[in-house]
């Protein structure tokens, strides 16, 4: 068990790898990962059942975690190599030529704690449902966990599996959206008008919880309440509130930083707010 | 020259359904998913006997390549189903990300393919999804000729283990080839040997070919006539073989030109023996309303233009 503090120190160290391995790739998003640091360092740290020494693709008796916006992998990768997954210094080799640490996450390249590709928005929690169908299937009652952004769910597929995984009643899958508001071209409502998730979900079907996805309290709260609806035959969507860049101040609540490096003076600023915690890759 | 007899008329989409329902009572690992389209698919008989395994999925393709993936990632063998355009273009994306990239064992099913869906029209009449799913890599193509192959290639696509786009079709169509023989993905049979002329066919076109060779055969020439079932990976060993015997190659195929076998071939050849050719396909075309029959004599699909085309490419030799 994790305490509120231990994932507060994890999570900031996790803010520093990203903005680091995004300087050093000099490429990459930013600005969702910061959003959803908070979200992934729970889930990692304190949520799953899983266990990096006995990880396996195919998810048996474990929990699974799909990435349906693939380009935050900075905060995923990092999230992974600081729970065991693969060494903390791999981090270095982001967007390298030849690396595992590919620009989306890449099953054809071995990462350890990848399940399926992703970075084609729309398509993680079609993914996902059918794992939960096959846990289902072969009587494994872990979860399914995915997690989507408010900008991808402008992909018509992501209401197509909204449908599926209430009519197959995949009451063992947990989607989560970072409702951060803002995607390439700005807000979210400016791009695309695509107006109130939570009554959307809710209209879908779907057992739906609104959390703050910079709270942990908050955060643990929502998980707890979306593991107890299983049973219930409704799969569940926690709509997580959160800022885009939170944590740098420069980056925070824009849309400006979302696939965009800092520079080396940027970097050196953003760090003087984040704390080194676990130690750099 | 062996002569092959319709022992009859059979819809090869019908083969599929009797092969999914085979494959699923030998491994329980197979589940079927459709998009609106079980009865179309004849997926009936699998589904009324493995109701646990089957998922209808609703008008909703991408959705049902990406359940499929998922499933496929928990052990399961997924075959998904619907129209041939709705399974490749319609969801291209999802299948090169879901399923080709990660070499993950889905098998898509498709059904009414090419121009003799008849009377529905060019909206749902695909001369291009061969192309789309050869450009995959990875991805296993297979486009078998009858009933009774169809049938068995089923059963083959559900134990190999990674991705195969299965092509097969709507019409009645003759059913010739031998009963339960076993599938071998990537060879192709020799149906006929020949000494003057190669015709390599693919699906519903083995056995036009066919009676282009009894009707060449009337005029003194032997045809030697290659069924290439699985045109992903080609048996490029037989076809080089063959060409390098008769040293002129017509292929035929109810596709278009852009992306088919034909191009395939040309390029195998082009690269190993460069030999006279001659193409019998949808060329560069749409389709349109009309009975399958009207249409395959409307598009040159047919025999009397296979035979054709053999001449000509004989004159060039």
């Amino acid at each position: 068990m994790a305490t509120i503090e231990e994932l507060q120190k994890t999570a900031t160290q996790v803010r520093r790898d990203i903005v680091r391995m995004v300087t050093a790739a000099k490429s990459g998003h930013p600005g969702g990962s910061l959003s959803s640091t908070d979200i992934l360092t729970a889930l990692y740290l304190e949520v799953m059942n899983h266990d990096p020494k006995t990880w396996t693709r195919d998810g048996k008796n474990q929990d699974v975690f799909i990435i349906s916006a693939g380009h935050m992998t900075p905060v995923y990768y990092s999230v992974l190599a600081r729970t065991g997954y693969f060494p903390v210094s791999e981090l270095a080799t982001f967007r390298k030529f030849g690396t595992r640490l590919q620009g989306h996450p890449s099953i054809r390249k071995g990462l350890p704690g990848i399940t399926q590709t992703s970075g084609s928005l729309g398509q993680g929690l079609s993914a996902a449902a059918g794992i939960a169908l096959g846990k289902r299937l072969d009587k494994d009652n872990n979860f399914v966990y995915v997690l989507c952004g408010d900008g991808e769910s402008e992909e018509g597929q992501i209401w197509e599996a909204g449908m599926f995984a209430v009519f197959h009643k995949l009451d063992n899958l947990i989607a989560m959206t970072d409702w951060n508001g803002q995607q390439i071209d700005g807000t979210v409502d400016s791009v695309a008008g695509e107006g109130d998730l939570e009554l959307k979900w809710k209209a879908f079907g779907w057992n739906t919880i609104v959390a703050d996805g910079h709270d942990f309290e908050s955060i643990l709260s929502a998980f707890k309440a979306a593991k107890a609806n299983k049973g219930t035959g409704k799969p569940t969507m926690i709509l997580f509130k959160t800022e885009m860049g939170h944590g740098v101040d420069f980056m925070a609540g824009t849309c400006k930083w979302h696939g965009k490096a800092p520079s080396e003076e940027q970097c050196a600023e953003a760090m003087k707010q984040l704390q080194e915690t676990l130690g750099d890759f | 020259m062996k002569k092959y007899t319709d022992t009859g008329k059979k819809d090869t989409r019908s083969g599929f359904g009797a092969g999914l329902y085979e494959a699923g009572k030998a491994d329980n690992r197979i589940v079927a998913l459709t998009a609106d389209l079980k009865g179309s698919l004849k997926m009936d008989a699998f589904a009324n006997e493995f109701p646990e395994r089957f998922f209808q999925c609703g008008i909703a393709e991408a959705n049902m390549a990406g359940a499929a993936a998922g499933l496929a990632i928990t052990g399961k063998i997924p075959f998904i189903g619907s129209f041939a355009e709705f399974v490749t273009g319609r969801i291209y994306d999802q299948i090169r990300q879901e399923i080709a990239y990660g070499k993950t064992n889905v098998k898509i099913a498709s059904s009414h393919a090419g121009i003799t869906l008849g009377e529905d029209g060019a909206t749902h009449q695909t001369m291009e999804d061969i192309a789309l799913m050869r450009a995959l890599p990875d991805m296993v193509v297979i486009n078998p000729c009858d009933y009774n192959q169809t049938k068995a290639a089923t059963i083959a696509a559900a134990k190999y283990d990674g991705p195969v786009y299965l092509r097969f079709g709507r019409p009645s169509v003759p059913n010739f080839t031998e009963e339960d023989k076993p599938f071998v993905i990537g060879k192709a049979d020799v149906m006929t040997e020949g000494k003057d002329v190669t015709i390599i066919a693919t699906g519903h076109m083995v056995w036009e070919a066919l009676q282009a060779a009894e009707i060449l055969e009337s005029e003194g020439i032997c045809a030697e006539v290659i069924n290439v079932a699985t045109i992903k990976p080609l048996d490029e060993k037989t076809i080089i073989a063959s060409a390098i015997k008769t040293k002129a190659v017509v292929v035929a195929e109810e596709h278009n030109m852009a992306g088919g076998l034909g191009e395939l071939v040309a390029g195998v050849l082009a690269a190993t023996v460069p030999t006279p050719m001659g193409f019998i396909n949808g060329k560069d075309l749409f389709g349109q309303t009309g009975t399958p029959a009207e249409l395959l004599k409307a598009y040159g699909l047919d025999a009397a233009n296979i035979a054709d085309a053999a001449r000509k490419v004989l004159a060039r030799k």
